[in-house]
């Protein structure tokens, strides 16, 4: 544990050297600053960075994770070279990425957004901040996981730029439109059970899904809507939700680590 | 004192190392030298638990450390390419491995970064750094912990003539001092100057093993890079190994 402290550590203070890291935090600010001052209301802010961060932070995150990882390639033989065990390297190979992209995006968005929340905003509001943050942490953490899925399962570096951006892409659109092909083609049975299955199934709908049930706008989307917000709203889809973010974000670290265990390099 | 006993590697159809049994000494410099692809990287790579052999055994001191990390404390490696995390200076490198290495006493870091001048470049982003002085940082993270065996992958390349001085009367102190040196290079002046000891690999087979006079004499050459052609000539008309000298 001491180890991979040690490791996240050298990996934060080189990501927050670098101009990528400062460029995000920047552009999430201003989006947030500026959405804040002349929009003039918190959830029309979170409305709009809503679909910012949903695309952006995924691709922002498996695209500098699997160039960092290609880019410190021999430093990362460097440091195999060292009495290190390859689980505490990967694990510190992954945090020092994950957590300045986290606190990027939770300074650029969260500070605005705190800072500038009247006291006349609600407590519905401020769970809507919260739940953006925390939407977006999640995407960080599960996209970051991904890109070292990718860029240590292959070692060409444009074949797996590639693949990452093709997760993405998956992910943010792709997914979606099968999901409506799905509806489409079962269109006369009833639908909202496995709807609810598929939104939970890709980490982007489903931090939409959680995102979007706090603007209080369920009526608006009729009865799976109802189906939805009844399900989310309980302890119980709350749990589901928390744990499958959780298992986006275990699942390809998991992963990730028995391909780094088991390479050659 | 380290030791290979039948280690095979295959990179899919290919075998890089076929059942090699090597026994590298204690204050013995062993150069590994053979062409491009002949496996020097590879048998490299597999002491140092880069590279997971398909089978056979690896022992260090006499204990078996396949797929361990603890035993690297007692290595020092300097790899071919010295490219690092960029935004750390080379002084935050030097403690970041220090670090890692739990702060052994006896550093010799100050010792050894006078001996290659490196105090004004300690605080420059690594970046900014030249190949050679990139590689001499490289040196000192080698040699910092005073390592039972070095691992020297074509170490001088890159190095003005000062410090590829400097590094080679260090090799030579080291390996009177008892260590287990290990050496790449394709300069064979380089190699004739350091080593006691010659592998020469051909297609994942140990072809030659034996001291660089034996090479020269068992050759009739006068120099190590007319004998090792030599040794490439005879190989290309027999196409079979040089079973005499694969007793390890």
């Amino acid at each position: 544990m001491k180890t991979i402290i040690k490791l996240t550590r050298y990996g934060i203070i080189s990501a927050a050297r670098s101009r990528w890291i400062l460029g995000y935090t920047a552009f999430f600010f201003l989006a947030s600053e500026g959405l804040m001052r002349f929009g003039g209301d918190t959830s029309k802010a979170v409305a709009s960075l809503l679909n910012v961060v949903l695309l952006l932070i995924p691709l922002v995150s498996i695209v500098i994770g699997t160039m960092t990882v290609y880019n410190n390639r021999d430093f990362t033989e460097l440091l195999l070279s060292q009495p290190l065990r390859r689980s505490s390297l990967f694990a510190g190979q992954y945090l020092g990425l994950a957590l300045p992209l986290t606190a990027a995006y939770l300074l650029g968005v969260g500070v605005p957004l705190l800072a500038r929340m009247g006291s006349t905003d609600s407590v519905a509001n401020t769970g809507l901040v919260l739940m953006l943050l925390a939407s977006g942490t999640a995407l960080t953490l599960i996209f970051t996981a991904l890109a070292l899925v990718v860029a240590t399962r292959y070692d060409d570096r444009a074949f797996g730029l590639g693949a990452a951006l093709l997760l993405w892409l998956l992910a943010a659109a792709l997914y979606d439109g099968i999901m409506l092909a799905v509806i489409w083609t079962f269109r006369d049975y009833p639908l909202e059970m496995p709807v609810l299955a598929m939104s939970i199934l890709n980490p982007i709908d489903l931090a939409r899904t959680l995102v979007m049930l706090k603007f209080d706008v369920a009526a608006l989307m009729g009865y799976t809507g109802a189906v939805f917000e009844k399900f989310f709203g309980t302890a119980l889809g709350m749990s589901a939700a928390a744990s499958a973010l959780l298992f986006w974000i275990l699942a390809p670290f998991g992963l990730g680590m028995k391909i780094f265990a088991k390479k050659d390099f | 004192m380290i030791e290979l006993q039948n280690i095979t590697k295959r990179f899919g159809e290919h075998t890089i190392l076929n059942g090699i049994n090597l026994r590298f000494e204690a204050g013995s410099v062993t150069a590994v030298l053979g062409p491009n692809g002949s496996g020097k990287t590879t048998l490299m790579k597999t002491i140092l638990g880069l590279v997971r052999p398909e089978s056979g055994a690896m022992f260090i001191e006499g204990e078996s450390v396949l797929g361990g990390a603890e035993y690297r404390n007692i290595i020092g490696y300097m790899p071919q390419i010295a490219r690092f995390q960029d935004n750390l200076t080379a002084r935050e490198l030097i403690a970041m491995i220090r670090d890692i290495r739990e702060n052994p006493p006896g550093s010799r870091e100050e010792e050894l970064c006078a001996m290659f001048d490196l105090a004004p470049h300690l605080d420059k982003h690594l970046k900014t750094l030249s190949g050679g002085t990139r590689q001499k940082v490289n040196a000192v993270l080698a040699f910092m912990f005073n390592p039972q065996i070095l691992m020297l992958d074509e170490p001088t390349a890159g190095l003005d003539p000062i410090a590829a001085s400097t590094f080679k009367d260090l090799v030579l102190a080291e390996r009177d001092a008892g260590r287990t040196v290990l050496l790449t290079s394709h300069i064979m002046s380089e190699v004739h100057e350091l080593a006691d000891t010659i592998i020469f690999l051909l297609e994942g087979n140990v072809y030659f093993q034996g001291a660089s006079a034996e090479l020269l004499a068992s050759t009739g050459e006068n120099t190590l890079e007319r004998a090792i052609a030599r040794l490439l000539q005879e190989k290309n008309q027999t196409l079979s190994p040089k079973t005499q000298h694969l007793s390890v």
